[in-house]
């Protein structure tokens, strides 16, 4: 019954992601200047869309962690690093690969890039400290409050390169807030968007279930080798 | 016990710790001198070079130096368990982070004290105009540095290869800081000194933010 829901749930979002790459290769209009290299928008913002939402739900299940120290916090908090880092790299190479044809350049110091690259730096230093800190309990709640300063840092870091970069403007994209956005390129923009927002939840979710289980072998085993202790002390004690 | 008088304490032990063999102070102060003088080989060091890159070198040498000074602060009571001692003792987590962050901070000013004027003069820069309103960049900056710095070092004492991890945690966080850090700066090494007040804004946000962030999370970073 759960495989069942869990395979329809699968199949709605592989579904959703096949309409929404069909949308964005055969129904949205060309770009005017770029033409068929800007298709790589509709996967570029969307894996950005992930990557900011997965920082989220890490940033809140730390703050969750800490404060009830219930251990799914942990696990969701590990899940959603993971998938956003995930994110994030896709959005780095896809950022990439669009930027050299349409600015000439494969990457630029621009407060968006920048803050991207640095988001990336912390997280993946994030996993890496929680590789490092054996006890579970320990690893959890400084890698919490690593978490947290870490999301604080992301808007600090971006304000730092926006007021620094004003005297050399940043090749601009869009102008504002999609000025100038055709209707149809924004309505494939949010189908876009949804699938890869569904995609996000539903390895979240994968992650998160793998994590637990990892939690319950891993207290089984310790439980195991407790009565394995116990019964060699009793066979010791018992008089032959 | 109040938590300002706890914090003292604590200082006075630091510093007394620290001032027996001056062995951490030494060390970062040579080491920084090792970054500065390397950088004299990246690009010529006359007067209009040293404006454009000078600041940006002051700051790396500082981040490298205060990166690799802070990983003592908490490692250095493990090897005795004296952090559990402390942690008996009748007074707030945060006392005993604030103990740190401002001996950490002593200890950094001070190499910054040596390494300042070295630099000036290796690299044909005039801070005698300037110094004053140099000092209050440096404070500011090197507070940010062992704010987060402190706060690290009481992360990365529990985890293995600690001492490659706590640069690794740290220098992205201070990321910022060094933007602003090395824009106040510049402002202050033109033809035309006049201390960029954005920036040196900045420098306190970033410090508030951090500091009230260690204040909200130094219970669960001491726990047991």
């Amino acid at each position: 019954m759960r495989l069942k829901g869990r395979l329809t749930i699968t199949a709605l979002v592989a579904f959703l992601l096949f309409f929404a790459g069909y949308a964005a290769l055969f129904i949205a209009p060309d770009e005017r200047t770029m033409h068929e290299i800007q298709r790589v928008f509709y996967v570029h913002l969307p894996l950005w869309a992930a990557m900011y939402s997965a920082l989220v739900v890490a940033f809140i299940s730390n703050i969750g962690w800490l404060a009830t120290r219930k251990p799914m916090w942990d696990w969701l908090a590990v899940s959603a690093v993971e998938v956003g880092v995930v994110c994030c790299t896709g959005g780095l190479i896809t950022g990439v690969l669009w930027g050299r044809p349409a600015w000439g350049i494969w990457w630029t110091w621009d407060a968006r890039l920048t803050t991207a690259f640095i988001l990336w730096l912390l997280y993946v230093s994030y996993l890496l400290l929680r590789g490092l800190i054996e006890d579970p309990q320990r690893r959890a709640t400084l890698s919490a409050v690593f978490g947290i300063f870490a999301f604080l840092d992301a808007p600090l870091v971006y304000a730092a390169n926006r007021l620094w970069r004003t005297q050399h403007p940043a090749p601009v994209i869009f102008g504002d807030a999609n000025s100038g956005l055709d209707p149809t390129m924004g309505k494939v923009l949010v189908a876009c968007i949804a699938a890869m927002l569904a995609v996000m939840v539903l390895v979240l979710v994968d992650r998160y279930r793998l994590e637990r289980l990892r939690y319950e072998v891993d207290e089984l085993r310790l439980a195991a080798d407790a009565r394995a202790a116990d019964l060699n002390s009793a066979t010791a004690r018992s008089p032959r | 016990m109040t938590a300002a008088r706890a914090a003292a304490i604590l200082l006075a032990k630091e510093l007394r710790l620290e001032f027996r063999t001056r062995e951490l102070l030494n060390a970062t102060i040579v080491f920084a001198l090792v970054v500065i003088v390397l950088f004299s080989f990246s690009f010529d060091p006359t007067a209009a070079e040293s404006r454009r890159y000078g600041p940006g070198l002051l700051w790396i040498a500082f981040l490298f130096a205060g990166s690799l000074m802070l990983h003592p602060s908490f490692a250095r009571e493990q090897s005795n368990q004296t952090l559990d001692a402390l942690r008996m003792a009748p007074v707030s987590p945060f006392a005993i982070l604030l103990g740190k962050m401002l001996a950490n901070f002593v200890f950094l000013s001070l190499a910054e004290v040596v390494l300042v004027p070295v630099f000036a003069v290796l690299y044909n820069v005039s801070i005698a105009g300037v110094i004053g309103r140099l000092i209050v960049v440096l404070m500011l900056g090197t507070l940010g540095v062992v704010i987060t710095g402190t706060v690290f070092s009481a992360v990365s004492a529990h985890a293995r290869m600690r001492e490659l991890l706590l640069p690794l945690l740290l220098l992205p966080i201070l990321a910022p800081l060094l933007i602003a850090a090395v824009e106040a700066t510049a402002s202050l090494f033109a033809e035309q000194p006049s201390l960029d007040r954005t920036w040196l804004a900045f420098l306190a946000g970033f410090d508030i933010v951090f500091l009230t962030a260690s204040w909200l999370l130094c219970d669960f970073l001491l726990e047991e």
